[in-house]
């Protein structure tokens, strides 16, 4: 499969990265390579297959519904780049 | 000294936790091998205070049933520890603190066991050689021209230098056994669930899981018995402990154990004469000790690396979508909007493998090609659990090599500033006898079983049924006992 400039930049929209355009180049010869090792798995027949997204069947084991405390604001906000004393603070996104 | 005997001293007042503690600490400042990652300022002193009220502990007859108390320990760099540093090795998250434990933490401090610091690490665990953490590469112990291996390579590597007795590592698709063969050191991923990921920076949810790294398998198993068990804030915990020391037979013998070797494992192209030599002498042993030996032909091989890189990258970009720049990490400097905060702060802060994957994640979850991808991977996924679960009907274990080559060397995979194309496939088929326990949830230890010309270690992976964590480790014990120490430290 080829890997063009545009199926690169549509991917680095769906990863929410900003590449160079020397990183572009890179990933694109790098994702064709890796694609067309991958993709001998379209050759596995897998009719009537059920997909496994978890190693095991029981997939969850629930504890009880209890309301307990969690974190207090100030630990949650200890490691922001940029806060207040109860938000975390982002670039004005109304104009 | 092995673990369980520092312990034992330590008990006994043979030795002091302080001074048990010191040669790591010392070890964690000169850091010969890049093994450890940065501490904060006050590291060491704050380490020596634990380790007196810790003896004050121990001398008042607390920790008598931990077979640690007192054990010195290095965490694997994506193990929270609260008001400690967590990158996992990346500079997304230089300078975070954490502000909660990992379960593990927890339970490996009421074992009375001392954590020294953290470990260096292939960048959020994406990675096999330890090349692609910020704080570089990790140096394997037998050889500094040769990479520790990864992702897990600072925990191997100080485990095989004996900067620290014991280490956490963890394994989404061979990052603890890959290393620990690469270093000549014990190395077990148990059951998928058997140990809480809570806490532990998530790279591939329903493949990644904690475990050990020792010297040997008798330290390997009783820090797995710290570490297992229920956990509330794990769902996918299970809810049984696998692991109590007091039943791992120690005196297991191989007689009369059934062994399946997938001989296609050992006839791949990519496998080094040395360690395929190396294996089958090992398998030999196991036939001498009195074990029934089969071959057969392990099905769906070649599926295995595409299958692997497709689930995970997948969950990979799904779970690092919360590195964003908003509530901790590196936020870029230069943006001005929202958008840019996001998309500038993660192509900064990630390292190119990571944004590779990412980048391929991205792909295989995307429209069009979901199904032909991802889907597909998950039912290969099915078969290749099934087959497992067809091969424990007939097999106690299955013996592979770990890994098809030796400890590579440094930047062997890379050009001038980048991974060469050709290096990305070579070092992802490294990967080729590891993954596929992953995807099938399985417990596998890499236990060492000789030596290459250059006096690299080789390492026989030994694959047991699910949950069958403590009979594999019993085999492996006897086999390290018939074996010997085949790996000169």
């Amino acid at each position: 499969m080829k890997f063009n400039h545009e199926l690169v930049s549509y991917l680095e929209d769906l990863s929410c990265l900003a590449l160079s355009e020397d990183e572009k180049a890179t990933l694109q010869s790098d994702l064709e390579k890796i694609l067309n090792h991958i993709q001998i798995i379209d050759k596995l027949d897998t009719e009537g297959v059920i997909p496994r997204s978890h190693p095991f069947d029981n997939v969850n084991a629930f504890r009880e519904d209890v309301v307990v405390s969690s974190f207090d604001r100030e630990l949650i906000l200890k490691n922001a780049p940029e806060k207040n004393d109860e938000m975390f603070i982002v670039p004005k996104t109304v104009e | 000294m092995s673990a369980l005997e520092i312990s034992a001293k330590i008990k006994a007042g043979e030795l002091k936790v302080v001074d048990a503690v010191r040669p790591c600490l010392d070890a964690l400042k000169e850091n010969r091998h890049n093994a450890f990652t940065p501490v904060k300022t006050g590291h060491e002193e704050r380490v020596l205070k634990k380790a007196e009220s810790l003896q004050k502990r121990i001398d008042a007859g607390e920790f008598v049933d931990s077979p640690l108390a007192g054990v010195p320990i290095g965490l694997k760099d994506n193990v929270s520890q609260i008001n400690e540093l967590v990158t996992g090795s990346s500079k997304m998250l230089t300078g975070y603190e954490s502000v909660f434990n990992a379960t593990i933490v927890d339970k490996i401090e009421q074992a009375g066991m001392l954590i020294v610091g953290k470990l260096n690490m292939d960048e959020f665990a994406m990675g096999s050689t330890n090349e692609t953490s910020f704080y570089g590469a990790v140096t394997n112990p037998h050889n500094n021209d040769r990479v520790a291996g990864g992702s897990s390579g600072g925990s191997a590597a100080a485990v095989a230098a004996k900067e620290i007795p014991l280490a956490i590592g963890s394994d989404t698709g061979g990052s603890i056994r890959q290393p620990s063969a690469f270093c000549g050191v014990v190395g077990m991923k148990p059951t998928y669930g058997t140990v809480s990921r809570y806490g532990v920076l998530a790279f591939a949810s329903s493949l990644d899981q904690v475990g050990a790294i020792a010297s040997n398998v008798s330290d390997c198993s009783a820090l797995l018995s710290v570490i297992s068990g229920e956990d509330k804030l794990d769902s996918t915990c299970v809810t049984k402990k696998p692991f109590c020391l007091e039943t791992i037979d120690e005196s297991a013998n191989l007689s009369g154990l059934k062994v399946g070797i997938p001989r296609n494992f050992l006839d791949v192209d990519v496998l080094d004469k040395e360690i395929k030599e190396s294996v089958t002498a090992a398998i030999e042993t196991f036939r001498t000790a009195g074990a029934i030996i089969e071959e057969f032909e392990m099905p769906l091989m070649e599926y295995i690396i595409p299958a692997y890189y497709i689930i995970s990258c997948a969950e990979g970009s799904s779970n690092f979508s919360k590195y964003d720049g908003l509530k901790y990490g590196y936020r870029s400097e230069k943006a001005k909007t929202l958008n840019e905060v996001y998309r500038l702060s993660r192509s900064e802060g990630f390292g190119m493998e990571v944004k590779r994957r990412i980048m391929v994640g991205s792909f295989v979850l995307s429209s069009g090609y979901y199904d032909a991808y991802y889907k597909k991977a998950l039912q290969a996924r099915e078969l290749i659990k099934n087959n497992y679960l067809k091969l424990f009907e007939k097999f106690d274990v299955i013996l592979t090599p770990t890994t098809p080559i030796t400890a590579y060397k440094l930047k062997s995979h890379q050009t001038e500033s980048e991974i060469a194309n050709v290096g990305i496939m070579k070092m992802y088929m490294g990967d080729i006898y590891t993954a596929s326990v992953n995807l099938a949830g399985l417990p596998a230890i890499s236990v060492p079983c000789g030596v290459d010309g250059e006096g690299l270690p080789i390492g026989l992976q030994i694959i047991g049924d699910s949950f069958a964590d403590e009979k594999l480790l019993g085999i492996a014990k006897a086999y390290e006992n018939i074996a010997g120490s085949v790996v000169k430290a």
